[in-house]
């Protein structure tokens, strides 16, 4: 779809962060309600990104009150007002299913070490 | 005779393919993008020499050995370089329209109007019943024997003794014109020539289609 790069151009972000399967993120979401419009964080950890271009999403998990919530955003969505990431994961899968079926401590990335 | 009272406005243009943009309201829209370079005039219609209102347009590039000599002689009397493809639109404001005279997409559309676009659909090849007619086929197990796919009965036996006129069978299906009527403007990029249209559009990337302002209500 290289002709219609141009288009899609005008659609993408340039100042989202380089982040990866693992990584634990803080997700700024824009929420409207009514009139007014507020800012909410969704943090949780990141165990999937998939699609290329204007169709790229990805996915971020989190446990609250003991419920998985899975969020799935568009990277270049303009709902998401700004993308932290806040600690890089060691993991060895691009997509990370498999925390779906652990619990607590097991349910835990290693953070990433740079030697 | 038909009267003909609506202005329509339409032009030719080129499907470069699909895409998808964020509205205002932040929601995700698939458009379909095409290309459309300005169009021109080769000819007017109208009620005294034709017996009908319409206005002939052109557009895309030829090579000009390639046109032959009545074609060539037709864009000469217009006064415009040869172009690849000719259309006429009917319109009951054809006379306002002068020869040679250049049409483009920001001075014939508006974004948020609609628009139906005609092409040619892609062509499937020979096509079985299921695929081209929609029918239901016959059950995957359950007995089924070599009949997954076809149509079941076809008619009577001696009587009528024939296979009805217009019966529903395999053959060729796309490659036919087919109208997209109502579609939404999304968008138009006058600086590259670009419409944005929301939803699908017939035909294959690269393909000719021509757009037109809607001619049924919404």
């Amino acid at each position: 779809m290289h002709i219609l790069d141009a288009v899609d151009a005008a659609s993408l972000k340039a100042d989202i962060p380089s982040f990866r399967p693992g990584d634990t993120v803080k997700v700024h979401v824009n929420i409207i309600e009514g009139t007014r419009s507020r800012v909410q964080v969704f943090q949780g950890a990141v165990i999937r990104r998939q699609g290329d271009g204007v169709r790229e999403t990805f996915t971020v998990r989190k446990v609250s009150f003991q419920v998985g919530v899975e969020r799935t955003f568009p990277v270049h969505s303009p709902v998401i007002e700004k993308l932290e990431v806040v600690t890089r994961g060691d993991v060895r899968r691009a997509k990370l299913y498999y925390l779906r079926e652990l619990r607590g401590k097991k349910a835990k990335i290693k953070e990433k070490r740079d030697f | 005779m038909v009267t003909q009272n609506k202005t329509v406005k339409g032009l030719l243009g080129t499907k470069l393919g699909m895409t998808q943009v964020w509205d205002e309201n932040n929601k995700l829209v698939p458009v379909t993008v095409i290309e459309i370079a300005p169009n021109v005039v080769t000819q007017v219609r109208n009620l005294e020499v034709d017996g009908y209102a319409a206005v002939q347009i052109a557009a895309g590039q030829i090579d000009p050995r390639k046109v032959n000599k009545p074609d060539a002689g037709h864009f000469e009397k217009a006064g415009v370089t040869p172009r690849r493809h000719l259309t006429e639109v009917r319109t009951a404001d054809a006379a306002e329209y002068a020869l040679g005279q250049e049409l483009t997409v920001e001075a014939t559309f508006e974004a948020g109007q609609k628009v139906d676009v005609v092409g040619t659909s892609k062509g499937k090849g020979f096509a079985g019943v299921m695929k081209r007619h929609g029918f239901g086929g016959a059950p995957a197990s359950h007995g089924a024997h070599r009949n997954h796919r076809k149509p079941g009965s076809i008619g009577g036996a001696s009587t009528p003794g024939r296979v009805f006129k217009g019966q529903r069978m395999a053959g060729r299906m796309g490659g036919e014109r087919v109208t997209v009527l109502n579609l939404h403007v999304h968008a138009i990029d006058a600086e590259k020539g670009l419409l944005l249209v929301k939803g699908a559009v017939p035909g294959a990337r690269g393909r000719l289609v021509f757009v037109r302002t809607a001619v049924k209500g919404a």
